[in-house]
């Protein structure tokens, strides 16, 4: 076996969460790499959307912003982003939401706006919203991937700008979300899934060569260990090669 | 009729301080040159509005030009952080900036309500959020039909919207083809509009897909090769990707910016 990185096994192991088939809403950065990668590797028909307007896009090297002219020339079709967001994410025809955070609460609650306690006076102001909140509302499900810290996986986020599990298992449907909401939390150590009973995100994997401490350590709040922990398979030479040269064409 | 008009006429005539004004593009087609002219003829107190404000925004708010922005995702993208906008945001630099913020689900059905001609738009979005708390323009609304919890947000009307196009004819009549985001609604919301053009034509070729704005819906249409650079616009140039990540440079610091800014507006250092 190949030797490679922490950052290579999160996105392999993130493209492989993704089935053959699906349609996939995707947000820039990580999220898109795993997507591009699933589509070279085991799910050539994967759909992939992006929140320009360009619907069912198979670039040939990786976007660099979701606006990417590559992204259009490949598409299937390009729409408004009205009708993306109105047509094609509202009434939830869409698979799967792939996003990325800032900051992750235990409930797979998403910050992307500001880090401190106070909205007008932040210590840091993020990006915002964009496209996440219904994304997070309205895919059948959604996919997190982010590098584990205990600076961005935390008890509690300083904002809610994307709606997970809320305070627990129920919220959703008490505030008529139609979506799953998050069932999968992608990162550099390893995975994490709701409990069933509490929604509380319970490290279910651990990737190759990681030990439950050093997630543990990573974590904010109090980690719960899945009683059958295993192992991600390692990286194969095939999926290490095509994500390399995704990422070489891509610079 | 759209009048075509020379970039400075068209700013001058059309975008006053203290005006409502959307630059609009996503990622593709950006208006950055019309942005730059607003900044040289010194524009102030603009309430400043765009679903993706990026570098060109980072560019108008740090050199002064905004009181207020309506977004719904302000940064670099695929390099990061509009420091610019941050320092604006966290330390009133250059002046204190005011944000009206929204998700692009609901930046998008504001500009469709506009449009339409309508007060608002409704949507199932922001649901469970802390958006609706900081956001006034975020309202909940029932559905006389069903009775479920939707939101309402409100028509955004600009003063002034700029988009950049690839043609226009002499008539004024636009065409456009690629991502074409939001731009339609939001030159339609609007009171008055400027589209910047790649070139002029004395005839427009049918392109499949294109979208085409008719002269009468549009106020002014300005020739300006490469107006949307670094940004691009699909059939004339790429986007310069490395302008992007330089600009990260430029922007982290008010020295470098303040740099920039003088050579952009002809002040002797």
């Amino acid at each position: 076996m190949s030797e490679y990185t922490a950052d290579e096994m999160m996105s392999i192991a993130a493209a492989r969460a993704l089935g053959e088939g699906m349609s996939c809403f995707v947000g820039i950065g990580l999220p898109s790499t795993a997507a591009n990668l699933a589509r070279r590797t085991h799910a050539p028909n994967l759909t992939l959307i992006y929140e320009s307007g360009c619907l069912g896009a198979k670039p040939t090297r990786l976007p660099l912003s979701i606006g990417d002219g590559e992204l259009a020339d490949t598409a299937d079709a390009v729409v408004s982003v009205p009708e993306v967001f109105n047509y094609w994410l509202q009434p939830g025809r869409i698979d799967v939401g792939f996003l990325g955070a800032a900051q992750l609460d235990k409930f797979g609650n998403i910050n992307t706006t500001v880090i401190g306690s106070d909205y007008h006076d932040p210590k840091v102001r993020l990006p915002g919203a964009g496209g996440a909140p219904e994304i997070a509302a309205s895919c059948k499900e959604v996919f997190i991937v982010l590098r584990q810290s205990p600076r961005a996986f935390v008890d509690k986020v300083d904002f809610i700008t994307s709606f997970g599990h809320g305070t627990g298992k129920g919220d959703r449907e008490k505030l008529g979300l139609r979506g799953a909401g998050p069932t999968l939390v992608v990162t550099d150590l390893g995975l994490m899934r709701p409990d069933p009973e509490t929604a509380e995100l319970t490290l279910t994997e651990v990737h190759p060569g990681i030990e439950v401490e050093q997630v543990i350590a990573a974590t904010g709040w109090k980690l719960k260990v899945a009683a059958d922990l295993k192992i991600t398979p390692a990286p194969t030479d095939e999926e290490l090669t095509l994500l390399r040269s995704l990422k070489k064409a891509g610079e | 009729m759209a009048t075509v008009l020379s970039l400075g006429e068209a700013v001058a005539e059309l975008v006053h301080d203290g005006d409502t004004v959307a630059l609009e593009g996503f990622t593709h087609l950006i208006p950055v040159e019309a942005g730059h002219e607003i900044i040289r003829q010194g524009r102030k107190n603009l309430t400043l509005v765009r679903m993706t404000p990026d570098i060109v925004y980072d560019q108008l708010i740090g050199a002064g030009c905004a009181s207020k922005l309506i977004f719904s995702w302000g940064g670099n993208p695929g390099v990061g952080s509009l420091h610019r906008f941050r320092d604006a945001v966290q330390h009133s630099w250059p002046v204190p900036l005011e944000i009206e913020e929204h998700s692009h689900a609901g930046m998008a059905n504001r500009y469709v309500a506009g449009a339409s001609g309508l007060p608002f738009a409704v949507l199932r979005g922001y649901t469970g959020t802390d958006l609706p708390a900081q956001t006034d323009t975020i309202k909940p609304i029932t559905c006389p039909f069903t009775g479920e919890q939707l939101t309402a947000v409100p028509a955004l009307n600009p003063d002034v919207t700029i988009v950049h196009a690839q043609r226009a004819d002499r008539a004024g009549n636009v065409q456009i083809w690629g991502i074409a985001g939001v731009q339609k609604e939001a030159v339609l919301a609007a009171k008055r509009s400027l589209v910047t053009v790649e070139e002029v034509v004395d005839e427009l070729e049918p392109k499949p897909g294109a979208l085409v704005l008719p002269t009468w819906a549009v106020t002014a249409v300005a020739e300006v090769p490469g107006g949307a650079k670094p940004s691009y616009a699909a059939g004339y140039y790429e986007r310069d990707n490395s302008a992007y990540q330089a600009w990260d440079l430029i922007g982290r610091d008010r020295d470098e910016f303040t740099k920039w800014l003088n050579e952009l507006t002809g002040v002797k250092a």
